[in-house]
């Protein structure tokens, strides 16, 4: 058993590890790193609660390999808030009781994250395709919906304020 | 004297007997009364009973009194999910 | 101390807002830990090995090699798991469960376990593990499995509830009969009577979160499980008898939990991840993946279900039957009985009769879930009763009004019901704007109504107040969906102080006395009830010392907005203490101020719903979009309405993926096909819509808050909902669940050939 050395980049830090050639992103991070918000749900790709990014992409850590992570930028759901600020995604889906046993909250909000990246202003129809890769079992997903989309307006109405400053 | 109706899985402890009389003022008083007259009633007490007294719910509180006259059910005990 | 726990109409302060949930920002961050987050220090992994066969007898299991590969620390057998049952064949049930002992009853039943220093040395010691399986004939239908020439589950296995006694096996565990009046007579007064055949397919509760937990046994006798489930205390006291520990030794703290919906209320792997940790001795961790999850753990009962209900021109129902045969998977279960008990329980009956067959199968042993057996009676019973209203031509919602259930209705399980809101609920659904909305081509809607029982049981709870004032309130019922929430609003209620200033914390198994496994939609209900006595009894306390600070008698003092207060005119010039002020000065006025509580939660009272449904239904395809949902419970007052919202939105929503395509897949070989969330279907984000809701408020009379359970119920009414919806979309019956496209699609081709024939 020959491990590899893989070194990347997590939450903005430089991250070295050794792991072994079948090894999973999500069991890296989970058993080696210790960064278990990201939750194994099914180790298929089908629930998105191991969701992370990738060099700003959206993929289930169960289908990527611990060694393909290196010199790569990834980011968990740890690395979501600002210091002690929690990003507007985090506040919204705790406002709006968007969780209740909360094992595919992470997973929510890193594909949430994913979407307002590209769209800071989803439809709910948007939205609701956004997230279907994300199960979750206790909501229905009413006030996740409701969240995501209060998050999009404090989101666009931080930018705004950004922009006014930088002008 | 209660006339204590015995749900439909209980009914075969007490000989097919589809309700009993018994004089009892508490639930524990009832449970012993039965399990004395039908000894086959103390595993179905052991698994767990409910008794309905006056179409309230008790599973528990043994000690729970049973007025003159009541209604009576004794239901087995409900799991819940 | 008892304490009355009848309903006081008090004028609330906090209880019914939305304050933010106490676990909040954990579970945002990532930092709450759950079963599979924590590690001890020389850990083990631990990896069950699993029949691949439906029905085998072992002949002989050889763990010689896989003891010999290094890093290899403990295999185990039944044989490791000694019968310490004394009789008790319902306990030794749960331990056959958990390792097979001589036959391997279904498609995934445990049959050895290996402890290793990682994850790939367990996994190769499980492949050097060698099974010698002699196949035997196998049953996983549960129409099948009640033929006379069944292969037999359980040899041991006679029908309770029959007389006389039988003495050969059968895979009937029991048959039980309820009702009251005669049915016969009924039926010839009736003008119109439906009768009908329904079946519904296996199902799993499906959490997000697989069992998970990290055993740890000294060979002292001492040890500790880190564990997620929905009860704590009865793990503790389950594992404790299986392995011959001592209850108080074995420490048992319950993880956060991501999800459960009464899978979590059994125990599966951790007996096992016990026995692995006492033979290696070392913490084990075991965490099992989804396709163990499927194959051997909590699914609920595939049923088969004959229904006939007869009515006057009028539209009273004159007399109703039903016949349940509910499969409980390899071990006897009560599931086929509970079906019977719920059935008919939304209506007042003058002749009812049902009876309910439990089933063994090869497939899983049956777990509850969520107001368990009640649904699929439901379906049956609703979907028939939409059907006789229109034979007399009624409205489905009035025709129900018409026969509901009310204060003094015998019900058709036994007892006459007090106060009830199965009525107000209906009327609610009458009244909704969604049952006047148009519908286009295609579409349809449904509505059902359902009923579950809730329950209490036994609760423990303390309250210390630290010298600052802020509140430590320590609950024994494990947290499945924001109960911390709801129960420090009820302490910050009775205490006067704000929510903020409450921490609720859920206690391990040495921390409080025994509290019952959160089920039966119990949580906020009876540790709700606790709390507030709890309160109550530091409130005590508080004025004691404020008695004791201005020395007049405590009768003289009342608790009032978070402070002590003097009565009368003569103590006017006191001023006032408040609780900050009381707990800062408690070292010298006798020390912490603490509340506590045991109660047996009794009075839980009884639980209905009625939802309304709307659907297009492609005739092409045979798929199914749910447009619109509507969902209408009583919940006798809501703490924390978002989380009661999410209660009712959640239980929908699960029994729309059972209504639609949910179902457990078995071949011929009787190993099941879909065990993965690929293919085994539930509803994501964009199958289903928004999910309205409408909460009553009738006070439960057994409450001091008027609290009713609000967990389940939600669950019972929307296979019949979406069913009734589809048939009314699809213009042909539905009787069979999932609907999935293949079943609408040949239904509406039967419905087609049989008008070209016809």
């Amino acid at each position: 058993m020959s491990g590899i050395h893989v070194s990347t980049t997590i939450n903005g830090d430089p991250v070295e590890f050794v792991c072994q050639p079948g090894e999973t992103l999500l069991d890296v991070l989970r058993d080696r790193l210790r960064l278990t918000g990201s939750k194994d749900g099914c180790g298929t790709g089908d629930c998105g609660a191991c969701s992370v990014t990738v060099d700003g992409r959206l993929v289930c850590s169960c289908l990527v390999l611990g060694a393909e992570a290196e010199g790569r930028e990834v980011t968990t759901i740890e690395g979501l808030a600002d210091g002690e600020n929690l990003h507007p995604l985090q506040s919204k889906f705790i406002e709006h009781a968007a969780l209740q046993c909360g094992i595919c909250t992470p997973g929510f909000l890193v594909a949430a994250k994913a979407l307002l990246d590209r769209n800071s202003n989803p439809t709910e129809e948007e939205i609701r395709f956004a997230l279907a890769g994300n199960l979750c079992r206790c909501t229905g997903y009413d006030k996740i919906v409701r969240a995501v989309s209060a998050a999009a307006t404090e989101v666009r109405k931080q930018e705004g304020r950004k922009q006014r400053r930088s002008f | 004297m209660l006339e204590v109706q015995l749900s439909g899985s209980l009914r075969d402890a007490a000989g097919g007997a589809a309700s009993i009389s018994i004089d009892a003022s508490t639930i524990r008083e009832l449970l012993r009364k039965i399990v004395e007259r039908y000894p086959r009633m103390q595993s179905r007490v052991d698994d767990g009973v409910a008794v309905s007294i006056n179409g309230e719910i008790f599973r528990d509180n043994w000690g729970e009194h049973i007025p003159e006259g009541a209604e009576i059910f004794l239901l087995p005990r409900i799991p819940g999910g | 101390m008892a304490h009355d726990t009848s309903f006081t109409n008090q004028e609330f302060k906090v209880i019914g807002t939305r304050p933010p949930r106490p676990d909040g920002v954990d579970k945002v961050t990532g930092r709450a830990a759950y079963g599979a987050d924590t590690f001890a220090p020389g850990q083990l992994v631990g990896l069950i090995l699993r029949s691949p066969h439906a029905h085998a007898q072992i002949r002989k299991i050889d763990t010689s090699r896989a003891e010999k590969l290094k890093g290899v620390k403990a295999v185990i057998t039944s044989d490791d798991l000694p019968d310490l049952t004394n009789g008790d064949r319902a306990m030794l049930d749960i331990l056959e469960n958990c390792m097979a002992r001589g036959r391997a009853l279904y498609d995934g039943h445990a049959v050895a376990a290996v402890a290793a220093i990682d994850a790939e040395t367990a996994r190769k010691a499980l492949k050097l593990i060698k099974v010698d399986y002699k196949r035997l004939p196998h049953v996983t239908d549960v129409d099948e499995a009640v033929k006379p020439d069944a292969p037999i589950v359980q040899p041991y296995v006679r029908t309770a509830g029959v007389q006389p006694p039988p003495t050969k096996a059968s895979n009937i565990s029991q048959i039980s009969e309820f009702g009251h009046g005669d049915v016969e007579a009924g039926f010839a007064q009736a003008d119109f009577i439906v009768e009908e055949s329904y079946k519904t397919e296996q199902t799993h509760q499906g959490y997000i979160e697989p069992h998970a937990c990290l055993a740890s046994v000294g060979p002292d006798g001492q040890g500790e499980l880190w564990v997620t489930t929905q009860g704590h205390f009865t793990f503790r006291n389950q594992c404790a008898a299986l392995l011959g520990m001592d209850v108080a030794k074995l420490k048992v703290t319950a993880s956060e939990i991501g999800g459960g919906f009464g899978g979590k209320t059994h125990v599966w792997m951790e007996p096992v991840a016990l026995a692995l940790s006492r033979k290696a001795n070392r913490p084990v961790k075991v965490v099992m993946s989804r396709d163990e999850v499927f194959r051997a753990t909590g699914p609920t009962s595939s049923t088969s279900v004959d229904v006939k209900i007869g009515a006057k021109k009028n539209g009273r129902i004159t007399a109703a039957t039903a016949t349940l045969r509910y499969q409980t998977g390899a071990f006897p279960g009560i599931w086929g009985m509970l079906g019977a008990m719920t059935a008919y329980a939304c209506y007042d009956l003058k002749n009812v009769k049902t009876v309910g067959y439990n089933v063994l199968v090869n497939r899983p042993k049956v777990a509850a879930y969520r107001a368990p057996s009640a649904p699929m009676a439901a379906f049956a019973v609703e979907s028939t009763i939409d059907l006789l209203a229109a034979k007399v031509g009624m409205e489905p919602v009035d025709f129900r009004i018409k026969n509901a259930a009310k204060k003094g209705t015998k019900a058709s399980y036994g007892p006459t019901y007090g106060p009830i809101g199965i009525g107000p609920t209906l009327e609610a659904v009458k009244n909704h704007p969604h049952m006047r909305a148009r519908l286009g081509k295609n579409q349809g809607r449904g509505m059902a109504c359902g009923f579950w029982f809730n329950f209490g049981g036994q609760t423990c709870t303390d309250l210390n107040i630290g010298v600052d004032g802020t509140v430590n309130l320590t609950v024994g019922t494990v947290d499945v969906g924001g109960s911390r929430a709801s129960l420090s609003l009820i302490a910050a209620e009775e205490l006067g102080i704000p929510y903020e200033r409450i921490k609720c914390n859920v206690a391990d198994t040495s921390s409080l006395g025994h509290n019952d496994t959160t089920e039966g939609s119990r949580g906020t209900f009876s540790s709700g009830m606790a709390t507030i006595f709890a309160a109550r009894d530091a409130i005590e306390v508080l004025r004691e010392r404020a008695a004791q600070t201005w020395e007049i008698d405590v009768k003289d003092v009342k608790w009032e907005g978070g402070r002590a207060v003097p009565k009368g005119v003569r103590h006017s010039n006191l001023g006032t203490l408040t609780l900050e002020e009381l707990a800062a000065a408690s070292p010298n006025t006798g020390g912490p101020i603490a509340g506590h509580n045991e109660v047996v939660a009794d009075g839980a009272g009884v639980s209905f719903a009625s939802h309304i449904c709307d659907v297009e239904v492609d005739p092409e395809t045979g798929a199914t979009k749910v447009l619109r949902y509507t969902v209408v419970q009583d919940a006798g007052k809501a703490i924390h309405p978002d989380y009661v919202e999410g209660q009712l939105q959640g239980g929908a929503a699960q029994g729309i993926g059972w209504a639609l395509n949910e179902e457990y897949i078995y071949g011929k070989d009787g190993r099941l096909q879909n065990p993965g969330f690929l293919d085994y279907r539930i509803p994501v984000c964009s199958d289903l819509p928004f999910i309205d809701t409408e909460i009553l408020e009738i006070p439960n009379p057994n409450h001091p808050y008027g609290v009713r359970g609000v967990g389940e119920t939600s669950i019972v009414p929307p296979l019949a909902a979406v069913g009734n919806a589809v048939s009314n979309a699809a213009n042909v019956r539905l009787t069979h669940v999932p609907m999935s496209p293949p079943r609408i699609l040949k239904a509406i081709k039967n419905r087609r050939s049989n008008a070209t024939t016809g």
